[in-house]
């Protein structure tokens, strides 16, 4: 007996022995001829892309997605701005999504996306963004890819040293770079000095639900606060902000502001400041602002009214904030890896200015004060710098870091990408980018983990990379393969709107996890119906609501018949595929919104307000099968002072 | 019992297999062979209780069958990157991925196909799961009989015959209701497409293999059930022959010395 149970053993091992074999061997022969810029960013039909790459889309107010090192957009996902391919915005669902103090707002000026922390590495479950206009941070989920909370942030104006993540994904880091009155009050405007503040906002993070609550803000002189990020590392804890204009100037700010030789670095102690607030410290201030809550499982945003913030005086927690001199309006503050240095870009200069957060905290140890701004000590230059980086270059404005002890950091004035050695200084190499480079990007390269493979150069000016499209065009992007000692160019590529900044990350990080399909067993959206045995139409007043399914390919009901002229027909559809990349669309003639893009288990709303006398197709606008022409139906308007009965049908 | 010494004593014919020649490095045998051999060799040495264990163990590998599918049909096309699939039970239908069902049954309405059964819209599917229950117990009883010496291993190949007759009635049935299926459809289908003679094509699938079917490739192969059964099933015809070989071991020792003398 025992015998056969070796025979049969050795056969199994024997297969698994050839699987592995013949698997390694495929493998072996991949890569030998790796070598032109063409290979390397070629991927080729039905295989996929190494890295996601999220770009901002600045002034698109939305978030778009590529693949690296391909450069394909996979998708843009509307963030702050209305989206009529999905509906996003224009739906009775996501309307609320869109609200804030200054009621809705269609659009917004989307600038730094950041993907969620643990232990200072990616973790693949948010990506967050800013609104620079009317400030808001928004979360994403990078299970459906979809905007699932908006926070506005009250006492904040021009939302732009934001929104970076600390190491746990304790807090969203949200900056104001305009400082404003605090509370906002009619007062001249040549009053701003020393009246005007810089709130910085702490916007906790729940672990499990990701959702978004201001813990606290400090409210700090009235500078601008340009660009963020966290400690790391040995310096988990601190969080960095590069200003400017620390004159206070009021106009002309782009002489004005430009007269001090050196602005500062603020490194603030957030633990220390959150153990002081836990404490019961700080100030509960009135205020207004919205928070915008989607649920997948209603399939709606919710938008709530918040009343009080509570702020903090960097005065009331001393030994927690601090000013580091750097030179010439430095515009991006990046912290390396290790957490050790934090690089100032001076934006007008042609070094860039490394910290020491070691030397910083023997120089706070020290008391080596060189003055005070408004309370909060300043540092010695001398003693809190760690080396300088002579560029050679112009106009330095970002840093990122791969894993090996590198940093690259762009050159807006000079148009290049310069490669240099933490810790000796040295410039390795340097490459000209198409054109006037603004910010760049390393898959983790705001994390303790880099995956140092390529750099995405984000340019400014786009001039003849393409064929001409008029005065207006896309802005471009640059791949650089930086596996090597020397960066090397490796592919163009077109983005959308105006990226300011970029976070990637493996595909594998998120891939397996997307969704394909909501379930509809899950759906608890109180107009979505389970079966299309439950479609139908209720009258309530003026107010007419229909119960629509969508399946391939028709609706139920297709025809419905005493519709009035002033009544507010709301179609709510729900998909009843549970099939992958199976939508249905939906449209009306004269409907005054957009189209709603259903996915399978989805249900969606649209507001239709019949004007005239009629009988009015609709119809499915995501081509959904071969019968997707036939996918239409007929509402009857009659007269405002018709007696026509409410009715239904499909196939009578 | 008679009936059956007679091959068996056939078996033992001077220069057969398991003579001497076993012990002889240098016979020239492959060392598969030898290896065969020594199984042989041993499984000969054992006695029938050893084949009624076997005979008792072998039917419970069929309640596999009441866990794992039995077949499985799977349809895949271009844009169908992950194939749907139909996992055949013997209590019902299920997809292989949650809404497989559903996904079938919806493009199968484009050309008219019923949808697919539920479990109380076919006999099969509540007749098959007591069938091999039976058929598990019988196995098992028989195994028992024969551990203390109430049966003869005869019985273990009746079982084995009696499970072949009904795997094979029961893929007959599965073949029918499979042409039924993908030929009896509804008048009124959206699209209703011809074989290049004019005749109405069938979307049957294949009983085993594979299809082109318009544009899909239709794949038909048994799954972990139905490997389970096999085994289960071999397992007994081993049984049969194990206690087949437990019967000659004695006439072997009456002719010992024939043999030693050979």
């Amino acid at each position: 007996m025992k015998k056969i149970y070796y025979v049969i053993g050795g056969l199994l091992a024997a297969t698994l022995l050839y699987i592995g074999c013949n698997q390694a061997a495929g493998t072996n022969t991949n890569g030998a001829l790796a070598s032109s810029a063409a290979e390397k960013v070629y991927v080729a039909p039905g295989e996929q892309d190494e890295f996601y790459a999220f770009l901002s889309g600045g002034y698109s107010g939305n978030l778009t997605v590529y693949g690296l090192p391909s450069g394909r957009m996979f998708k843009e996902i509307p963030v702050f701005s209305q989206f009529p391919t999905s509906g996003y915005g224009y739906s009775e669902e996501t309307k609320p999504m869109l609200n804030t103090s200054f009621g809705f707002v269609p659009w917004d000026d989307s600038h730094h996306p950041d993907i969620s922390q643990t232990n200072g590495e990616l973790d693949g479950r948010w990506i967050f963004i800013n609104g620079n206009n009317t400030p808001r941070i928004a979360r994403i989920s990078l299970e459906t890819f979809e905007t699932e909370e908006i926070i506005e942030i009250p006492n904040s104006a021009g939302n732009h040293s934001s929104s970076f993540i600390t190491e746990n994904t304790e807090y969203v880091i949200a900056g104001t770079r305009f400082s404003v009155p605090v509370p906002q009050r009619d007062m001249p405007i040549n009053e701003y000095k020393g009246n005007f503040k810089g709130a910085l906002s702490f916007i906790s993070v729940a672990p499990e639900t990701g959702r978004l609550d201001i813990k606290f803000q400090v409210l700090m002189p009235g500078f601008n606060y340009d660009l963020s990020h966290p400690g790391r590392g040995k310096s988990h804890g601190w969080h960095f902000f590069s200003t400017y204009n620390t004159e206070e100037a009021n106009s002309l700010m782009e002489v004005n502001s430009s007269q001090n030789d050196k602005d500062f670095i603020a490194a603030i102690n957030w633990k220390k400041i959150e153990e002081y607030v836990d404490n019961g410290g700080g100030t509960k201030m009135p205020a207004n602002y919205a928070h915008n809550v989607y649920s997948h499982e209603t399939h709606t945003g919710t938008s709530t009214m918040k009343k009080e913030v509570l702020t903090v005086d960097p005065n009331e927690v001393p030994g927690a904030i601090y000013f580091l001199p750097t030179p010439k309006s430095p515009h991006g503050c990046d912290v390396d890896p290790s957490g050790e240095y934090i690089i100032g870009s001076g934006k007008l200069s042609a070094d860039l200015t490394v910290h020491s957060f070691t030397k910083m905290l023997a120089a706070i140890e020290a008391e080596k004060f060189d003055g005070e701004a408004y309370g909060i000590p300043i540092l010695s230059f001398d003693d809190v710098m760690a080396g300088i980086v002579k560029s050679g270059g112009l106009g330095p404005l970002h840093t990122e870091f791969d894993a090996s002890g590198n940093a690259y950091t762009t050159f807006f004035i000079s148009s290049e990408v310069v490669k240099w050695r933490l810790g000796t200084w040295d410039v390795v190499d340097r490459k000209p980018t198409f054109y006037s480079v603004g910010h760049l990007m390393i898959p983790g390269g705001n994390s303790r983990k880099p995956f140092g493979k390529y750099v995405v150069a984000m340019n400014k000016i786009t001039k003849d990379r393409y064929l001409p499209t008029g005065p207006e065009m896309e802005h471009s992007a640059q791949i650089y393969d930086i596996s090597g000692e020397k960066m090397e160019l490796i592919y163009d590529f077109p983005t959308h709107g105006e990226p300011h900044y970029a976070a990637g990350c493996p595909a594998e990080l998120l891939a397996p996890k997307s969704k394909k399909i909501y379930r509809l067993d899950e759906n608890k959206h109180p107009y979505g119906i389970n079966n299309p045995s439950e479609a139908r139409v209720e009258r309530n007043g003026n107010e007419v609501h229909i119960y629509m399914s969508t399946i391939r390919s028709h609706f139920t009901p297709d025809n419905i018949e005493g519709v009035k002229v002033g009544d507010k027909v709301y179609f709510h559809i729900t998909n009843h595929e549970q099939d992958f990349d199976v939508p249905h669309g939906f449209s009306i003639i004269g409907q005054n919104t957009s189209e709603l893009l259903v996915m399978p288990g989805q249900t969606k709303t649209s507001i239709w307000e019949p004007k005239q006398v009629g009988v009015w197709p609709f119809y499915c606008t995501d081509f959904c099968s071969a019968l997707h022409q036939e996918m239409q139906g007929y509402v009857r308007v009659s007269p405002a002072n018709s007696n026509i009965e409410l009715s239904w049908s499909l196939g009578e | 019992m008679c009936g059956y010494r007679q091959p068996i004593q056939i078996l033992n014919y001077p220069g057969h297999w398991e003579n001497n020649n076993l012990y002889n490095k240098h016979a020239g045998r492959s060392r598969p062979t030898r290896f065969l051999q020594k199984i042989g060799r041993n499984t000969r040495l054992r006695d029938m209780k050893k084949a009624s264990f076997l005979m008792g163990i072998g039917p419970l590998f069929l309640l596999g069958l009441f866990v794992f599918p039995l077949w499985n049909i799977e349809l895949g096309a271009p844009q169908y990157p992950e194939p749907l699939g139909l996992n055949i039970h013997i209590d019902g239908l299920q997809g292989q991925s949650e809404f497989d069902i559903q996904n079938i049954d919806g493009l199968n309405h484009y050309i008219g196909m019923k949808t697919l059964p539920k479990p109380e819209d076919m006999w099969e599917f509540s007749v098959f799961p007591i069938v091999i229950g039976s058929m598990v117990a019988l196995g098992v009883l028989i195994g028992l009989l024969g551990y203390f010496n109430k049966l003869g291993y005869g019985w273990f190949f009746g079982w084995f015959v009696l499970m072949s007759i009904l795997g094979v009635l029961g893929m007959y049935d599965f073949n029918a209701w499979m042409v039924d299926y993908g030929t009896n459809l509804d008048p009124k289908a959206i699209m209703k497409l011809q074989n290049p003679d004019g005749t109405p094509m069938s979307y049957k699938p294949p009983l085993l293999g594979h299809q082109k079917m318009l544009n899909f490739d239709a794949y038909s192969y048994p799954r972990l059930g139905a490997y389970l059964m096999f085994v289960g099933m071999v397992l007994t015809v081993l049984a049969g022959y194990v206690g087949m070989r437990s019967r000659s071991k004695k006439v072997q020792s009456m002719t010992k010395g024939k043999l030693a003398t050979n």
